[in-house]
């Protein structure tokens, strides 16, 4: 789960993290008296969606199209260009190198004071999943693309591992800090800061904080100027808060139904929706397909042992994308049942009807009983007994790919 | 042989009052996994029916370990307190037999959770922990077998076929795969799919290539992380036994989650190409649909005369 620089840098405040002061906007009203009472010359203007690359990205118009600025983060020096920047972003499409060419709607700004910048760094907390710690890695060469950093110059990029039960402890913060070349007064403040970030990591259950840059000021302060907070959403029964930091229109709203009901679900681009048990079988139903020459318009895992209900949410998610072409059912039971996911298809395409083609492929437990539910049926559907030859019928019976 | 259980090992199941622990336990005892009892706080001392069979609870993994002098235990207790069962089982085996198998089949348990408990279970070298967020492992024997998990125990046959997978129902599909050619395995075991678990690709290659047993294995892999291409690397050097590989995920868009924790890839790293083209340069024979794997298996099994 993500959530907003804005609401990052309130915990970061909360949790001792230095950061500048700034204000939370809706409104260009509202950007314009937070300029004024934050009574710094230069402000950023910074628009607040789920996604890197905002620095870079481009504002177009929801309806026209038209694009209106090129950069999603702007510094401003006066009131007037305040205003202009504000009403640029808010209520418009920002595209990013990670939004995708759709872009996504800005709602939220954040007006946050200026500062004396003497230098940027890059620093970031996450799970090694290969080390099975907590991996912090910071660079001098803050700022710009991290990945570029890594990719041609390694040794640039600082790691240290935390070992959980020692904790964070003062020689590796030593090293980190000398690494980045760090000294007197901004080596402490850089000693604070990593800390208490690193307690925030593990009091709030954060799969990853980014922080790029953080920056050293000309009174040698270590300061973040960026926040990007991910929650570990296995964690969400122990963070009651976590509610009202959710920003729902930042999701999919199917995909958020579809969690409701227990069910896990990424809208896909292409024309074949599929109903998989398991989230490694889904993908490579989504494999296959494509192997085909199909094009998958979702993953969708409905869990291990379902019952009809929930299947029944699941194939009326699919019923009801407007994309789909064509549903390709595969099941390997396993808790699952395959007689209840056969009853469930049943009763939802009786209640919404069906107008696309349906191939239905039953596995593992009580898989006859499914098959024979099908056959007894009046479902127009198509039988098969491999997922190889459901993706097969599945493309050949939407007239080939796409 | 087979690796790690046999069909005499003894099984605690941890949350043995739990709808879930009940049922499973259930279809563990109907395949002829040997359950000699439970674990749940609180309802010590009672006696739990479960498919014909009069178990014994015990409050605590010291008492039920010391009661049944059980080998393995299974755990399905909920996300908020799995991590501390995987604990508390580490801590028993440890102390009472200094070796001891433990199955954790809970999904969504914190990262942060795992992170403590797999240290925890790493001080301790005589504990294997396998999970969570698996099917678990099964060992079929010419009667039954001992399966600990939720898998369908009627798909599979004993054989000389390892299967080792991230995922659940793909491992399902490897089984039947390898049953479409007409072998049996010698025993399949799901890692699980999270970012955080405990035995690894590594772990289970080595294993099965010193099992005489196995003369072949499956591997299944999905997109995130580099433990399919650190085991290929690994594979390269030490295996005899021929591999074949599977990855899912080719067609998951960048940087969504697939349901899998750990199935996220981000800065091009963990793409399913980069995992079958490790498998390629290590030796791998690859699949590229799960129901090819028959058809692979049975051509790396004539390459290696074994057919």
């Amino acid at each position: 789960m993500n959530i907003h620089e804005y609401q990052g840098k309130q915990l970061f405040r909360e949790a001792g993290v230095k950061v500048l002061e700034g204000v939370h906007c809706k409104s260009v009203e509202d950007a314009l008296n937070a300029y004024d009472s934050l009574g710094s010359k230069v402000v950023a203007v910074k628009s607040q969606i789920h996604a890197g690359g905002r620095g870079k990205g481009s504002l177009f118009c929801p309806d026209t199209g038209e694009l209106l600025m090129e950069g999603g983060v702007k510094i401003a020096f006066s009131r007037e260009e305040v205003e202009n920047y504000a009403g640029n972003i808010l209520g418009h499409r920002l595209v990013t190198k990670q939004t995708g060419p759709e872009g996504k709607m800005v709602n939220n700004l954040y007006v946050e004071a200026g500062c004396a910048i003497a230098h940027e760094y890059y620093l970031a907390l996450l799970v090694d999943r290969e080390a099975k710690a907590v991996l912090i890695m910071a660079s001098k060469e803050g700022g710009m693309d991290i990945e570029e950093v890594a990719e041609n110059t390694p040794d640039e990029i600082h790691k240290i591992w935390v070992d959980i039960d020692a904790g964070l402890l003062g020689f590796q913060k030593r090293n980190l800090g000398n690494s980045l070349g760090l000294s007197g007064a901004s080596l402490k403040s850089f000693f604070h800061i990593i800390g208490s970030l690193y307690n925030f990591f593990i009091s709030n259950d954060c799969s990853m904080v980014e922080i790029n840059p953080l920056v050293r000021t000309e009174d040698e302060e270590i300061v973040a100027l960026d926040a990007k907070v991910s929650f570990d959403e296995n964690a969400s029964f122990r963070h009651k808060n976590w509610n009202e930091l959710r920003d729902l229109s930042e999701e999919e709203p199917t995909e958020t139904r579809a969690k409701k009901a227990g069910l896990s679900y990424v809208k896909l681009d292409g024309n074949i929706g599929c109903l998989v048990n398991g989230a490694g079988l889904a993908m490579a139903t989504m494999d296959v397909i494509k192997l085909y020459g199909g094009e998958p318009a979702n993953f969708l895992d409905i869990g291990g042992g379902a019952e009809r209900d929930v299947v029944q949410e699941a194939f009326e998610i699919i019923l009801e994308d407007q994309n789909v072409k064509g549903i390709l059912v595969n099941i390997f039971g396993g808790i699952q049942r395959c007689d209840v996911v056969a009853r469930a298809v049943l009763d939802t395409t009786e209640k919404m009807g069906l107008n696309v083609p349906l191939v239905i492929r039953l596995s593992g437990t009580n898989f006859e009983e499914g098959r024979a539910i099908i056959e007894n049926s009046n479902l127009d559907c198509h039988s098969v007994e491999t997922l190889a030859e459901g993706a097969e019928a599945i493309v050949n019976l939407i007239g080939g790919g796409q | 042989m087979a690796i790690w259980i046999d069909e005499n090992s003894k099984l605690l199941i941890q949350g043995i009052t739990g709808s879930q622990g009940t049922f499973h336990g259930g279809k563990m005892i109907e395949y002829g996994t040997n359950v000699v009892g439970g674990v749940t706080p609180g309802k010590g001392g009672q006696n739990i029916q479960i498919s014909e069979h009069n178990l014994p609870v015990f409050n605590s993994m010291i008492e039920a370990i010391e009661a049944t002098e059980a080998d393995a235990s299974v755990i399905y207790v909920p996300p908020p307190f799995a991590a501390e069962a995987i604990m508390e089982a580490a801590d028993a085996f440890d102390r009472l037999k200094g070796e001891g198998v433990v199955v954790c089949i809970t999904e969504g348990i914190p990262t942060l959770d795992m992170v403590k408990a797999v240290s925890y279970v790493n001080d301790r070298p005589g504990i294997r922990l396998i999970g969570p967020n698996c099917p678990g492992i099964i060992t079929p024997g010419e009667n039954g077998g001992c399966k600990i998990g939720i898998m369908p125990g009627h798909i599979h046959a004993k054989g000389r076929i390892g299967v080792i997978s991230k995922s659940g129902t793909l491992t399902y599909e490897a089984v039947a795969q390898t049953m479409s050619i007409n072998e049996g395995q010698s025993t399949c075991i799901g890692i699980g799919g999270d970012p955080v678990n405990g035995t690894g690709f590594i772990d289970c290659l080595s294993a099965f290539e010193a099992d005489p047993q196995t003369v072949a294995v499956v591997m299944i892999g999905e997109i995130g992380g580099t433990a399919e291409e650190d085991a290929a690397a690994w594979a390269a050097e030490n295996m005899t036994k021929p591999i074949v590989g599977f990855v899912a995920g080719s067609t998951a868009p960048p940087g969504k989650r697939m349901g899998h924790a750990g199935a996220i890839i981000s800065g091009g790293k963990g793409t399913a190409a980069e995992k079958f083209a490790a498998f390629e340069a290590a030796g791998i024979h690859i699949a590229r649909d799960p129901s090819e794997i028959g058809a692979v298996l049975k051509v790396a099994l004539e390459e290696s005369g074994l057919l």
